[in-house]
């Protein structure tokens, strides 16, 4: 073989090698650009992340609720009045804290109107579903 | 706790109240969805109560008892009849705390970590908004919804002129006042608010009449699961968000049955006055046509010789009490041969299904009972329709008469049956003011008089 035509093949090899770290470096940085984007779409504002879950549990309360017979549709309402009062969540961090305020006072009314609520709801759904019976 | 610790049991209670409601699919499933519900909740206040901000577990325990006492005798004590004013009452109770919350959360932003008083995020202030006026028109137009249903007040339709351009305007004063709060950060500006919202729940819910209530009762069933989540988006909690938007879009699907059940749009519901007008104009058109009435005893006779009897209950059961009478009469024909069953129309009752746990209150089993689209073709084969307590659900004239207010309302079939007893207190027409043409056709029957004793002396005659 040609000492020459080894150097122009060694120079093709070299130019090859050239653009292959080139593109690689393209893809280093890109990498690096979509990582950063991601880490920032991970600090979102919270709403969007509340509306991503509100809009997907609104999809499965659709597809639940279509599912519902008819004959239940009394229970379904007690039932989901029952659930509604998980609001009791924020009014037990309102009620939480040590300190006397007037927000705590606004919590222990939550608290106390939500649970008649819960038991309310709960007991009265599960009268009404207790008296669904077959044919003997 | 840590806070990944709480939203990951905050999402095990979430799917526990899916379950809740996919439980309901069938009745043999029901009674396990419910008590994932209740766990579900177990779970939910355990989680909070074991947060690093919340100690003061006295008055926390206190409330609990107290309105777990008065929840749990109220319900265990209801009669089953006046479940549509409970299950108002109770959606009430969800507007206010609702309210209650959000003012501890506008006072004490810290405590959920969304700023400092006065400096609360933009955001979370319209969120706060939001959820305040949602729970108070939750709260006032439950309580009317309440009051109409118990007869504390009429159920006829309140009206006035300007009554329109009134809720509009308290409408617009709701947007004006939520970016007040916004920009102000003012107590004031809450408190109007929420006084404003107070006053339209209130607007709202006086001009609709009381047949419309099963719209009425799901809406604000709907309402309050909205309330929830625009609670849920101020404190940045997914539990309350996800139960929300469970809640509010069961409300909003069993409205819209409703509405498709009477035929009229949801626009037509809300703005009220339905019932009112055209009573007087179809009075008159009655003339002196005459009716055949009948006894217990002809009743009695009739369906004995029956082979198969369809029984279309209605609110004037419900009001009666006559479920458990009309289950006894319905036990002897069976023991003499005919096969009975019962039709429910979408809106018969005061609430969504209200026949239905009426109906198994008196241990009639649920597979004798169909619904609407699955019944109606069975008419036409049927010797006896026992119409009891039902009217404007069975008027032919929805499906003759173009010009009938509920022209277009899908009916049971009654009038295809070989003979139709209707058994009613007096003449005076349905709930939509409509005179109903069936009642002097030849093939039906008047028994006049109360729902529960014709029942009972049908009964009587039977044995």
């Amino acid at each position: 073989m040609e000492p020459a035509t080894i150097a122009d093949g060694a120079a093709d090899l070299a130019n090859e090698a050239m653009r292959l770290s080139e593109q690689a470096a393209d893809l280093a940085y890109e990498a690096s650009r979509m990582a950063f984007e991601g880490g920032a779409g991970a600090e979102h504002d919270p709403f969007v992340f509340g509306l991503t879950i509100f809009v997907l549990a609104c999809f499965v309360g659709y597809y639940v609720v279509w599912r519902v017979t008819p004959a239940l549709h009394s229970p379904l309402m007690a039932v989901t009045n029952a659930i509604s009062s998980v609001i009791i969540v924020g009014a037990l961090i309102a009620a939480g804290p040590a300190d006397f305020n007037f927000s705590q006072v606004m919590g222990f009314l939550a608290v106390t109107l939500a649970s008649v609520n819960i038991f309310g709801g709960f007991i009265v759904t599960q009268r009404m579903l207790s008296m669904f019976r077959k044919k003997k | 706790m840590t806070e990944n610790l709480a939203a990951f049991l905050y999402l095990i209670a979430s799917v526990c109240f899916i379950l809740a409601l996919k439980g309901l699919s069938s009745p043999e499933s029901a009674q396990s969805g419910n008590r994932f519900g209740m766990a579900g909740m177990a779970i939910a206040i355990i989680t909070t109560l074991a947060l690093p901000g919340v100690v003061s577990y006295g008055a926390i325990l206190a409330g609990i008892v107290i309105g777990g006492a008065i929840g749990t005798f109220v319900a265990l004590r209801i009669q089953m009849t006046a479940l549509p004013q409970l299950v108002a009452a109770f959606h009430s109770l969800v507007g206010l705390a609702a309210v209650f919350v959000a003012a501890a959360a506008f006072y004490t932003p810290e405590a959920y970590g969304i700023g400092v008083a006065g400096d609360i995020a933009p955001a979370s202030l319209v969120e706060m908004g939001l959820g305040v006026a949602i729970g108070a028109i939750t709260f006032t137009g439950s309580i009317v919804a309440f009051a109409k249903l118990q007869g504390l007040v009429s159920g006829a339709p309140l009206v006035f002129t300007g009554q329109h351009y009134l809720n509009a305007a308290l409408g617009i004063a709701l947007v004006v006042l939520i970016v007040a709060l916004v920009t102000g950060q003012s107590a004031a500006a809450f408190w109007a608010l929420t006084a404003v919202a107070l006053l339209l729940g209130l607007l709202l819910i006086l001009p609709i009449g009381g047949a419309d209530m099963p719209v009425v009762v799901s809406m604000l069933n709907s309402y309050s699961g909205w309330a929830a989540c625009g609670i849920g988006f101020t404190l940045g909690n997914n539990l309350l968000i996800i139960t929300g938007a469970l809640v509010g879009s069961s409300g909003a699907i069993l409205s819209y049955i409703m509405c498709k059940g009477m035929n009229r749009s949801i626009f037509n519901v809300i703005l009220g006055g339905f019932g009112t007008d055209a009573a007087g104009a179809a009075a008159g058109a009655t003339g002196d046509r005459t009716v055949k009435t009948g006894s217990a005893e002809d009743a009695a006779f009739l369906m004995e010789n029956a082979s198969s009897v369809i029984i279309v209950p209605g609110y004037g059961m419900a009001v009666a009490q006559a479920q458990h009478a009309l289950r006894e009469m319905a036990d002897l024909l069976k023991e003499k041969g005919a096969k009975v069953t019962y039709a429910i129309h979408p809106v018969a009752g005061r609430m969504p299904g209200h026949m239905n746990v009426l109906l198994a209150e008196a241990n009639v089993p649920y597979d004798e009972v169909f619904e609407l689209e699955d019944i109606n073709r069975d008419f036409t084969s049927t010797d006896v329709a026992f119409v009891i307590g039902a009217n404007d659900v069975t008027n032919p004239a929805a499906k003759t008469d173009p010009k009938s207010p509920i022209y277009g309302m899908p009916i049971l079939d009654v009038e295809k049956a070989k003979t139709v007893l209707f058994v009613k207190r007096s003449m005076a027409s349905g709930y939509a003011g409509v005179e109903n043409e069936l009642f002097f056709r030849d093939n039906t029957m008047m028994l006049f008089g109360d729902a529960k004793k014709m029942c009972e002396e049908i009964v009587k005659s039977l044995d």
